[in-house]
């Protein structure tokens, strides 16, 4: 049973029986806490439409933020990174080839030098 | 009940049956399209049937031979032939087997999410001749104890999917993505090609054992090595050499692409046994080891931040496929920079190998599933571009599950099979060194990041007024699916089974160069 479950890692283990169990107790104790809710709510009337300050809801497709959108000050914080990186990639398959036959030969001076 | 033909022959059949099936599928296709379905469905099916019966095989006794045109199936060296194994044979040890099991699991998903997603495209003929053909040539690279043979089965691998993935050709743009992956694969199989001529002309021999039990680690030898190590580190997308993989992976059909991630493997197993099987401790294991750590890191950092800005969906997953390759770079590049310290060899090289391995299998699974569900996504709305995406979970409920399951393993969250090769790595490279650890681990978090954003890109929000009608795919893609998606879930929950089962046995025979000898030309009838 221990063997079917419990993985040892080298320096400690990892058993999912046991973390899917402490997940169902955290279910169970999420229902538990959501059964103690509002019970007046009433799905299809005005309780259930957006308040947006009082202003009216945008049309569905305006609503929903896009892929775009998301990471921007990620990205932006990184912008020195890309603006290398991104660059290397250029599409071209001579520059492939290129960085192929560089890593190639990079590899034999440094397998030869510490053969 | 299962015939002894069929077991003893388990190795010829694998590569015959897919083989045949290949050139029989156009002439069925022109009978009824029906008939051409049942003869690739039933071919998949037997292939992966006698695929993991050998692999079984090979698990409950030991390496298999098959030695092609001998007496016996097991006689490797005839006596009249001064010791040297002359003929062509298959060498299946526990880590050939494990490839096997990969190959045979995906394969039949892929399959069976293809005969549903590809049924309204024309050239279909063509596009399960090179699929089999696919199949084919990974299974033969995978089994394959001669080193000319593994040529072989890598160039019609090559020429395989480069077919396949210029088969939508979408205004030339697939076809350019095809023809940069041919001339990069037609330049590396060149490589090996050499480096086989350099290994034929020293040692006299083609046969991988030979070549082990001769290598003497010359000026010649180390050329040989590094033309092996540089071409196979970039047919599996290794950074600075993975520049294709987006193009190919985004471009190619998504059943395809999963398929092509089995492939990418194939050539990361040539890689490993190149170093462990033919070279092992005649090299310098510190140095090379490193070579394949720095690879390895390189992947991991540059596919996941390359990754987080791409707007298509397949491209961004192209660049995780890159980063999760080097997770495996990094756990098996460990074990061979130890290689020569049984010391630390035993206390943790054996366990990130097991680790980087491991990941090998889990990557296969649910790599494969969330390419299939791009693929899925693609079906309905026609496009893979996230920006154009959104409330499809509200129509697609099962394609969202699969989804989810495989964005979650590949985050490494548990108790998904991620998690626990990931662990393995994390804590057999900390005791090496921790920072590469710490790198792994953070390169995990932006992993999960960046499926959150894809997560919600394509699933969350209110239903978009141009997806309305939009509906769950076909049952047989999501049965494709789901067989993934059960054995991530399957391996997450038990993976010491299937380390002990599957991995340590194979991580154990690839670093065991002695006994992948032994198995050639000390065993033999």
């Amino acid at each position: 049973m221990d063997m079917l479950f419990t993985l040892d890692t080298g320096t400690g283990f990892w058993n999912p029986l046991l973390w899917v169990l402490g997940t169902a107790v955290a279910g169970v104790i999420a229902v538990f806490l959501y059964s103690l809710g509002e019970r007046g709510y009433k799905k299809g009337t005005a309780q259930t439409e957006p308040f947006i300050s009082g202003n009216p809801e945008p049309e569905k497709g305006l609503v929903h933020v896009r892929s775009g959108n998301l990471y921007w000050g990620f990205l932006d914080a990184m912008d020195g990174y890309y603006r290398r990186l991104v660059p290397l990639h250029t599409g071209d398959l001579d520059d492939y080839v290129l960085w192929y036959m560089g890593i190639t030969a990079l590899f034999f001076i440094v397998v030869v030098v510490f053969r | 009940m299962i015939p002894a033909f069929v077991v003893e022959n388990s190795p010829a059949l694998m590569i015959i049956v897919p083989f045949v099936a290949a050139f029989i599928a156009p002439f069925a296709g022109r009978a009824k399209p029906a008939v051409r379905a049942l003869v690739v469905g039933g071919a998949m099916a037997i292939t992966s049937a006698i695929t993991l019966l050998l692999a079984s095989d090979v698990y409950a006794h030991g390496t298999r031979l098959y030695v092609f045109g001998a007496q016996a199936a097991t006689l490797a060296v005839p006596q009249d032939s001064g010791g040297i194994p002359v003929r062509i044979m298959f060498t299946v040890d526990p880590m050939s087997a494990l490839m096997l099991v990969i190959t045979a699991i995906a394969a039949f998903a892929v399959v069976i999410y293809s005969l549903t997603s590809e049924r309204h495209h024309s050239g279909l003929g063509s596009y399960y001749t090179l699929f089999l053909l696919m199949v084919t040539g990974i299974l033969g690279m995978v089994a394959t104890g001669d080193i000319f043979n593994f040529f072989v089965f890598l160039e019609i691998l090559s020429i395989a999917s480069a077919g396949l993935i210029a088969f939508r050709i979408d205004g030339g743009v697939a076809v350019e993505a095809a023809i940069k992956y041919f001339v990069l694969s037609t330049i590396g199989a060149l490589a090996i090609l050499v480096a086989i001529g350099i290994y034929y002309g020293e040692y006299n021999a083609l046969n991988m054992a030979l070549i082990a039990q001769r290598m003497q680690f010359t000026l010649l030898d180390q050329l040989a090595l590094v033309l092996i190590i540089a071409a196979l580190a970039m047919k599996c997308g290794a950074v600075p050499m993975h520049f294709w993989t987006p193009d190919a992976y985004s471009m190619a059909p998504s059943s395809i692409t999963a398929l092509l991630v089995v492939a990418s493997q194939a050539s990361l197993y040539g890689l490993f046994r190149t170093v462990f099987s033919l070279y092992n401790i005649t090299l310098n294991a510190a140095c090379v080891g490193w070579l394949i750590i720095i690879l390895g890191v390189l992947s991991m950092v540059v596919g996941v931040t390359m990754a987080i800005p791409q707007k298509n969906v397949k491209r961004l997953m192209a660049y995780h496929a890159v980063s999760q390759t080097g997770y495996m770079l990094l756990g098996v590049g460990v074990g061979l920079a130890v290689l020569d310290n049984q010391p630390l060899l035993e206390a943790f090289g054996y366990m990130a190998m097991e680790g980087g391995i491991f990941h090998i299998i889990n990557h296969a699974m649910y790599k494969g599933l969330l390419f299939l569900t791009a693929g899925a996504i693609f079906f309905r709305i026609g496009t893979y571009d996230l920006n154009k995406m959104g409330g499809l979970g509200h129509s697609m409920k099962w394609t969202m599950v699969f989804f989810i399951i495989g964005a979650l393993a590949i985050a490494g969250i548990p108790p998904f099979n991620g998690f626990a090769s990931k662990l393995m790595i994390y804590e057999s490279v900390f005791v090496f060194n921790p920072v590469l650890s710490v790198i792994a681990m953070v390169v995990s978090i932006l992993t999960l990041a960046s499926f959150v954003k894809v997560f919600h890109s394509i699933f969350m929000g209110p239903v978009l007024p141009e997806y309305k009608d939009v509906r769950e795919v076909p049952g047989p893609m999501l049965a494709g699916m789901g067989i993934l998606a059960l054995v991530v879930i399957v391996f997450g929950l038990f993976p010491s089974l299937v380390v002990e089962t599957l991995v340590a046995p194979a991580a154990h025979a690839l670093a065991d160069q002695g006994m992948y000898i032994a198995a050639v030309i000390g065993g033999g009838a």
